[in-house]
Parts: C-alpha cells; structure tokens; sequence
C-alpha cells in the first residue's frame, strides 16, 4: 500500500513536469530538454530557500520563477538567435548544471526536519486522524505519507483546472496553432516568436514546480537529479495518450496526469520485481523509442490491456 | 490604397543561385480594385504579393496600405490589414484543431486576444450562421478537426477567416491552383462573391487565363521581377485570353535574344 500511495504522489508531482511538456513537445512543438535542468533548478532553488527559513510556498514561487526564466532562455536562443530546437535546450541545460551547483554550493542537500508544502495537511490529518498512523483495509499507512499525496493532489488539480481554462482561451487558443501551424498564425497576426517563448516560459514554469515539490517529498535536491527527466515526460505522455486517445484539452491533461500515475506505478512495480535501478533509464528509453516508431502498435497494445476506447473527435 | 514603390528583392545575393526576384517594381492599386497578377514561373508575381503580405523585407523601395507603411513591418503586425488566403490548401488553418477554433482565432486576426474563452454560446451561433453561407453543411461539423475536411472545404474556410475581420487588402496566393476543377471554379466564384458584396480591395496571383480575364478588373502581366504589361478600365474590357497569349509570346520572342541586341532590334524592326 506503501509503494502505492508513493507512486500515486511521485506520479502526481511529475505530472506538473509531464503537463510542461505538454505545452512544449505536443502543443508548440519544441522537443525542449531544458526540463533536465530546469526541475533540478526547481528542486535546488527550493532546497536553498527553505534551508535558509523561507516559507515552503514562498520557495516554491521562487523556484517557478527561476524555470520560466530558463525555458524563456531557451526560446530566446531558438527564436532571436536561429539556434536549432535540440541544441537550445542542451545549451540552457548545460549551462543550468552550473547553475545548479552555484545556487546549492555543493551538489547535495538534504532537506530533513525542515518546514515542508505539506506541513499543512499534515497537521489537519493528524487532527482528524487523532495519530500519525492510520489503518486503511488493514493497510498500515502512515498519515505523513497522506498528507503529502493530498497536498500534490490539490497542486496537480489546481494545475490542471488553470491549464485547461487557459488553453482554451483566446491567447491560448492561438497558442495551440502556433505549434500546429506558423504559417497560418503568423497570417492571423500572432506574433510566432513571441508563442514559442511564452510556451517554453510556462512548460518549464511547471517543470520547476514539479521539481520544487520533488525535492520536498524525498527531501533532498541533487545535482544530478534532472537526469532523463525529459524522457520520462516522453515517456508519461504517450500513456497518456493512449489511454485516452486524441480528444479535448481537458481530457488530454487528464490523460497525461493518469499516464504519469500509471508509468510510476509500472516503475514500482518493475522495480518490485527485480528490475535493477540502474537499467530504468534504458528501459524508460526504449520504450520511447517503440512509442515513437510505432505509435499505433503501442496503442493496439494498450487498446488490448485497457479495452477498446472509444474515438473521440471533439 | 496600396502603393508598392521601387520594391527590389534578390534572393541568395552574389552566388550562382543569384534570383532578382523583383526589379524596381512600382504599382497602386485603387480602393475596392480587384487586381490580378499572371506571368510566367518564376515572374515574381508571388514574391510580390509575398513582398506585401511581409514574408520577408525588400532590399529596396516601399510598401504602404491606408497610409501605413510597411515596408518594415514583421508579417504578424501587417495581419492587422491584411487577409491570406495561400496556394496551399492546408496552409490558412490549424489541422489538428476544429472548425470553430480555427475560426475563432480569425475573429481576433490583428487584435490582442484576451484571457477570454475562444469559443462561447454567441460566437458559435455567429460562427455558424456565417459557416452555412458556404452551403457546404459545415456548420453542423464546427467541432470536427478542420484536418478531416477536403481541400477545397478548407480552402473556403480559409477565405473566410481572411475576410472575417474585414481586410484593407486581400492576398490570393493562386489560392485555386492545388484544387480539383470542381471545387476551384467554386472556391473562385466564392472568391468574386465575397469581395463584391464586401466591397474588397484585393490582390490576386493566378496561373489561370480565365481567372484573370472572368475575375478582376485589372491584369498585371510579370516577367522576370518586372512589370511587363498592365490592362485596366477599358482596355481591360476588351482583353482576351488569345491577347494574354499573344503578349507571353511577344515576351518569349524578345528573349531569345541577348538583352542588348534586342533593344537595338526592337528599336528598328517594332
């Protein structure tokens, strides 16, 4: 139940990093692996903050400031500087590794016995509860591990609402073609460039949130934490969009937050089994790459596990 | 309306690649005119249309629309003022996204779009009313992806997305070209339906001798970045197909000669 219930909050505070990339590798279709850097950036930031006694919500707005910043770096040396996609993002990334040890001063720190996003719910679990254990069908659960699932859930809903209501507005709308079509916005008069920017700004925006949570649930930041992060987010999108196949933006950002859940749960599960750590990553790449040459492969796969879905066009 | 003066682009300047694609062109083009451009592949004349619409700045000379000068203007502002319709069919709209939300980001074509929902009950209903104007059973479909549409479907929604928000100009990129017969004679009859009851200042780029003798009411003939022939008013009336084909032919003739030679010769024998 343990592992469970650490999935389902590990897979909810990914999501942020998977709904990123949402924005920027399905909607204005940048592959940005800015994300490696900017969730440790998130993570470290926070780190620092609440080390040195500012409040966890204050951190975390910090922290998502400091990601808007490196993805607008990025669509700043795409756009202004004629710089592929892949090579802009490896620049910001490298040079965020930098960053990183500079705002952490080494490339490790632990977060223990310090004030937490979800001290909060805690205190109210604890309240209601009456003790820090709970039993749940015979489950032995601890109320810390609870309060942490809540608060990524009210954060990932939070999210997630935001994000729908913003897609479908008239600057988001726009937003959307821009990666469907350059050539047809730019003839509606969206500035183009000023799109990619913003987008990659708000992706990873949330790829900082994402980390900033991360390091307060396994309390550390390390510097080498944001390591094949992108892919992961690769990786939870395409679940996502099997499970729920194309459809409306809202059912699209739940897809995504399910695949995220569900990719964790399968990592837990594999790991369970023996899979060793050391070859998650390789797994993780390979399954990307049988998702990329063939999607509809995976989907007839995934069609067969999860039922047949029905096609949604609108 | 429009004045394009002296406008001179070369592309991949001082290479062997060398294309002067526009040569001193200068043309104005009156208030509510329906203007035609025809020539020869590799004339200019979508270069000059492309040099009006802002995809990329001229090395020289001017274009000003309504008293506003362009000349240099990213494309994204000048859609303020002016309508798009391209040769590609799939170009005007967004494929993955539906009917009403291509449609939609036309309505704020040139203007800053709000945090506002893109699509409401109202705009639906405005949307759909206009949609059943093309008599193609669109409107029942405004939530379909505008990628499962026909070419020519989306080439008369592309058209009204560019004159939703009405245009000073219009661009017609030879924007029946890649069409089936069928649905090209329809989108051009759409096309001269819309500008006359709009009352629209346009600028069109065709391959098609009828076109640009049934639609507009000027012809501009282009060869080689220049303006070579220009039938307007009465002598515009009068043209004929066999007349746009007898001018190509004094055009290629003229050619076959090295450029000087045929000045000389053109002076004594024309």
């Amino acid at each position: 139940m343990n592992m469970v219930i650490g999935a389902f909050t590990m897979g909810l505070i990914l999501s942020l990093l998977s709904l990123g990339m949402l924005i920027s590798f399905r909607m204005i279709r940048f592959t940005d692996i800015t994300v490696d850097g900017s969730i440790t950036l998130g993570a470290s930031v926070t780190a620092v903050l609440i080390m040195q006694g500012y409040s966890p919500l204050t951190a975390l707005l910090i922290s998502v400031l400091g990601g808007i910043l490196a993805g607008a770096v990025t669509g700043i040396l795409h756009t202004l500087f004629k710089i592929p996609q892949i090579l802009s993002g490896i620049l910001v990334m490298t040079a965020l590794y930098s960053v990183n040890l500079r705002v952490m001063g080494r490339s490790n720190i632990p977060l223990l016995d310090v004030k937490n996003i979800s001290d909060f719910a805690d205190k109210n679990l604890q309240a209601l509860v009456g003790s820090t254990n709970l039993e749940l069908l015979s489950w032995q659960l601890s109320v810390w591990d609870l309060a942490v699932f809540t608060s990524s859930s009210v954060v990932c809903i939070l999210v997630g609402i935001l994000l729908w209501r913003f897609l479908l507005t008239h600057f988001g709308t726009a937003l959307r073609a821009a990666g469907d079509n350059p050539q047809m916005v730019k003839a509606q008069g969206v500035n183009h460039q000023v799109m990619v920017i913003f987008s990659l700004a708000l992706a990873n925006g949330l790829v900082a949130l994402s980390g900033s949570l991360l390091a307060q649930y396994q309390g550390f930041a390390d510097v080498q934490m944001g390591i094949g992060m992108m892919v992961w987010g690769l990786a939870s999108i395409i679940i996502g969009e099997a499970l729920v196949r194309r459809a409306g933006i809202g059912v699209a950002i739940i897809g995504v937050v399910l695949g995220t859940i569900l990719f964790r749960l399968l990592i837990a599960i594999a790991l369970r089994w023996g899979l060793n750590p050391n070859d998650l990553k390789l797994v993780t790449a390979a399954f990307v790459f049988m998702a990329l040459v063939a999607p509809d492969g995976v989907r007839k796969v995934f069609n067969k596990l999860f039922g047949e879905r029905r096609h949604a066009a609108n | 309306m429009l004045q394009i003066k002296g406008a001179t682009k070369t592309f991949f300047p001082n290479t062997a690649n060398e294309v002067k694609a526009l040569q001193n062109v200068s043309v104005s083009i009156k208030e509510g005119s329906f203007t035609c451009i025809i020539g020869t592949n590799g004339s200019g004349k979508s270069t000059l249309l492309n040099a009006v619409a802002g995809t990329f700045l001229l090395d020289n000379g001017s274009v000003i629309l309504d008293g506003h000068n362009l000349t240099r203007s990213p494309e994204h502002k000048r859609a303020s003022l002016i309508g798009r319709v391209f040769q590609n069919p799939f170009a005007g709209t967004a494929a993955e996204m539906s009917i009403a939300e291509n449609l939609a980001i036309a309505m704020k074509r040139g203007q800053s779009r709000s945090l506002r929902q893109a699509l409401s009950r109202k705009s639906r209903t405005e949307m759909a009313d206009k949609v059943a104007t093309l008599k193609m059973g669109l409107e029942d479909r405004l939530d379909n992806p505008i990628g499962t549409l026909s070419g020519g479907q989306r080439q008369a929604l592309t058209l009204l997305m560019a004159t939703w928000v009405r245009p000073k100009l219009l661009l017609l990129d030879e924007h029946t070209a890649a069409l089936d017969p069928k649905s090209a004679a329809k989108i051009a009859e759409l096309t001269s339906q819309i500008i006359k009851t709009e009352k629209l200042t346009a600028l069109m780029v065709t391959h098609s001798m009828q076109q640009s003798v049934d639609m507009p009411d000027r012809i501009i003939m282009m060869h080689k970045g220049k303006i070579v022939e220009d039938y307007s008013d009465e002598r515009k009336h009068r043209v004929r197909i066999p007349d746009l084909m007898s001018a190509f032919d004094r055009i290629r003739k003229r050619e076959l000669f090295d450029e000087t030679v045929a000045e000389m010769v053109m002076g004594q024998y024309v």
